[in-house]
């Protein structure tokens, strides 16, 4: 099982870490909630916890739950731009659907 | 599909429920916007990378509306409906404008704000800076992929509640929610005080397009407060532009240019100003329509020459805040400077002379203040976990806040550099017998005298129970809120009639009125003490010789024609003291009236206890 994230993704979130000043990775995760069921979890980690899974990728820490891991195994985190806006994607192989604004999906 | 940005450990959003929040600085000379985003501040750009928005709004013919740097192009070619440094307009009156006679517009003058008239029909103040926030405000939403929750905007620290209140009506009208407004320097120490992490007392030296503004700001742990804020809403690089302006005129001998031309004098004029902060001279060079053209070179030297009396200006107001604060130069820890005007050498030689260190320009002076109003954003939009970075923000009012009270004396309810947001509550009382209605009126400034203060509003409390002078007991309480706006309301508490006022847009203050109130009010002190005593025993004859007159009229009865002469003489005498203006004097007639009618009223006295006795049996007392 694992999530990573793409050199670009993994870039930004080195260079946002920097910028903030702390920080040890980044979380990814899921809650249940949403117009689809499940919600994507985006934070920065200033502490692993007991149950967390932490995979490394492009030198950049990702930390999921165990839980979590069964929606997100196989994700990969891309880091794109549209327009002016730009931010971070999930490309998740288990969504069946999401939502039209791509902050919910469910499996 | 919406992208996402990293939130703080536990601070994820749910679906649609993102805060996406902004910092406005709404300048002068330009505005800018700014937001947290994976918890970093940053300014938001538009496609061509550029960050910072020409305060100017075109007005077109066809119905257009250009704002930023497309209305900057336009200014030579349409000066009269093209709109630059619209803030200096904001909640304005047109006398309380400076250099209207040099301003290519057609001013309108209606009560409260002038108005202008544009190819586009008649446009406020307010309407104009709108178009300017509509801009952020597209931008923000573009650049966050999303609606926006809220904005904090900034102001000048010296902006009065009819300037603040123009801001948030221009906000509203571009739709947008102002979570706060919020001092310009107090958003550059946030930026400041929370990136370095920086403990102590600092000085916001912030020298803008048209305001100059200081404030002493005391940071420990993260908590901000504003001790001390003094300027000038006249004084900034404008003038400086101006200053060049003049000289250039002057040294081309060439006959008074057209609006376009002086236009077109003016930004070459500045062009020239931020030259010379790179380089030692600079060329101006310019072809007039009139057919005339120039060719100077301008020094480096001459230039600061000629504006050594406008840097001077600044420190004026650097002292005043000093001893407001009741702090030395050498108190202060570090001197933030705030607005591109600081990037002048001369300006920061004279602040580090002034100091006696180097000040602190290692944050963009143009966007410091956007993104300190971003970081309060957030916070407020409720992105931040509460006491992570827990802190609070504590504002001060300008210029104390008082009522009207008997004689045209200031009662001051609300200290200036009191820290918002306040309430004070304060009781007053009728002054005669019978009295059914009080009227109040709210001023601003430091004199004793309200015929030397700035009258702010007036409002009217009815339905006061018919009782004796000094009966009534009548609470009245100030409230300014965390955006510096004032509300006021008066409560008899007997009956509970309300009556209250929110303060609104009325005049403005005038240009040098903010600076001159101040310095009156600390100049003038002595006088005004004198001026206070005097009144004071004014109104003390004044109620006295009512009283005598009323028990005249009651119990006249008692005094035989000898004793009744003796106390109308003692009056009429009083009576004269009184318009003569001397305080010793009137307190002299006082005790004099006092005594002549002691005799009189311990029979008055003793008269009602018999009335009250008569008829009783000791044991019913």
């Amino acid at each position: 099982m694992s999530v990573t994230l793409t050199e670009r993704a993994a870039r930004h979130v080195a260079n946002f870490i920097g910028k903030r000043g702390k920080g040890i990775g980044i979380r990814l995760g899921v809650k249940t909630s949403g117009c689809s069921g499940m919600a994507y979890k985006l934070e920065f980690v200033d502490e692993t916890l007991a149950d967390d899974i932490v995979f490394d990728s492009h030198g950049v820490k990702v930390v999921v739950d165990q839980k979590s891991l069964v929606y997100l195994d196989g994700t990969e985190l891309d880091y794109v731009r549209e327009g002016l806006n730009e931010g971070f994607r999930f490309d998740n192989p288990n969504a069946k659907n999401q939502c039209g604004c791509g902050e919910s999906f469910n499996v | 599909m919406a992208l996402l940005q990293i939130a703080e450990p536990g601070m994820s959003a749910a679906p649609h429920e993102r805060r996406l929040a902004i910092g406005i600085d709404l300048g002068t000379t330009h505005s800018l916007a700014a937001t947290v985003k994976n918890s970093v501040a940053v300014c938001l750009a538009d496609e061509e990378g550029r960050v910072l928005v020409p305060s100017v709004v075109h007005y077109r013919g066809d119905g257009a509306i250009e704002v930023g740097h497309a209305a900057v192009a336009a200014q030579p070619v349409d000066p009269r409906n093209t709109i630059v440094s619209v803030k200096r307009f904001m909640g304005r009156g047109l006398a309380d404008v400076a250099h209207v006679e040099t301003m290519p517009y057609v001013f309108e003058e209606t009560p409260g704000m002038l108005r202008l008239r544009t190819v586009q029909g008649s446009k406020t103040p307010v309407e104009i800076s709108a178009e300017i926030l509509r801009v952020l405000r597209a931008r923000a939403e573009a650049n966050l992929g999303g609606e926006l929750t809220g904005a904090v905007i900034t102001v000048p620290a010296y902006f009065d509640d009819a300037q603040r209140q123009a801001t948030k009506d221009a906000a509203r009208l571009a739709g947008l929610h102002v979570l706060r407004l919020l001092n310009e320097p107090t958003a550059a120490a946030v930026a400041y005080g929370l990136d370095n992490a920086a403990e102590g007392l600092y000085a916001v030296y912030d020298l803008g397009g048209g305001t100059f503004d200081l404030s002493i700001l005391k940071l420990t742990r993260g908590v901000f407060e504003v001790l001390a804020t003094n300027g000038n809403a006249a004084l900034g690089g404008d003038d400086f532009d101006q200053r060049l302006y003049c000289w250039i005129l002057d040294r081309a001998r060439i006959a008074p240019p057209s609006a376009t031309d002086t236009r077109r004098l003016q930004m070459k004029a500045r062009a020239v100003k931020e030259l010379l902060t790179v380089s030692d001279e600079a060329p101006c060079q310019l072809r007039l329509d009139s057919g005339e053209s120039i060719d100077l070179a301008v020094s480096r030297a001459a230039f600061f020459e000629m504006t050594r009396p406008l840097v001077q200006k600044t420190l004026a107001p650097v002292r005043r805040a000093l001893r407001d604060a009741g702090l030395a130069p050498r108190d202060i820890k570090g001197v933030v400077m705030v607005g591109g005007s600081t990037r002048m050498p001369h300006v920061q030689r004279a602040v580090a002379e002034f100091f006696g260190q180097e000040p602190l320009t290692n944050l963009d002076p143009d966007r410091v203040v956007a993104l300190g109003a971003a970081m309060q954003a957030n916070a407020l939009a409720g992105n931040r976990k509460a006491g992570d970075h827990d802190w609070l923000l504590l504002d001060v009012i300008p210029l104390s806040l008082g009522l009207e009270t008997m004689g045209g004396l200031s009662e001051k309810v609300i200290p200036r550099n009191s820290t918002l947001p306040i309430a004070r509550a304060q009781e007053f009382t009728t002054f005669k017998d019978g009295q059914t209605a009080m009227a109040f009126h709210v001023v601003q400034g430091e004199r004793e005298l309200v015929a030397d203060c700035r009258s702010l509003a007036r409002f009217e409390l009815r339905g006061i129970p018919p009782m004796t002078a000094g009966a009534a007991r009548i609470r009245v309480t100030f409230q300014v809120d965390a955006d510096g706006l004032l509300s006021v309301a008066a409560r008899e508490a007997s009956t509970g009639v309300e009556a209250n006022i929110l303060v609104k847009p009325s005049y403005g203050l005038t240009d040098d009125e903010i600076a001159g109130m101040l310095r009156a009010g600390i100049e003038r002190a002595g006088d005004d003490l004198a001026a206070r005593a005097l009144r004071e025993q004014q109104v003390e004859a004044e109620r006295l010789l009512e009283a005598t007159a009323r028990a005249l009229d009651a119990d006249g009865g008692l005094l035989d024609a000898e004793e009744h002469a003796r106390i109308a003489a003692a009056m009429d005498e009083l009576r004269i003291l009184v318009a003569g203006g001397e305080t010793a004097r009137i307190a002299t007639g006082i005790i004099a009236l006092a005594r002549a009618s002691e005799d009189f009223a311990a029979r008055r006295m003793n008269r009602s206890i018999r009335a009250a006795l008569a008829g009783h049996k000791i044991e019913e007392l």
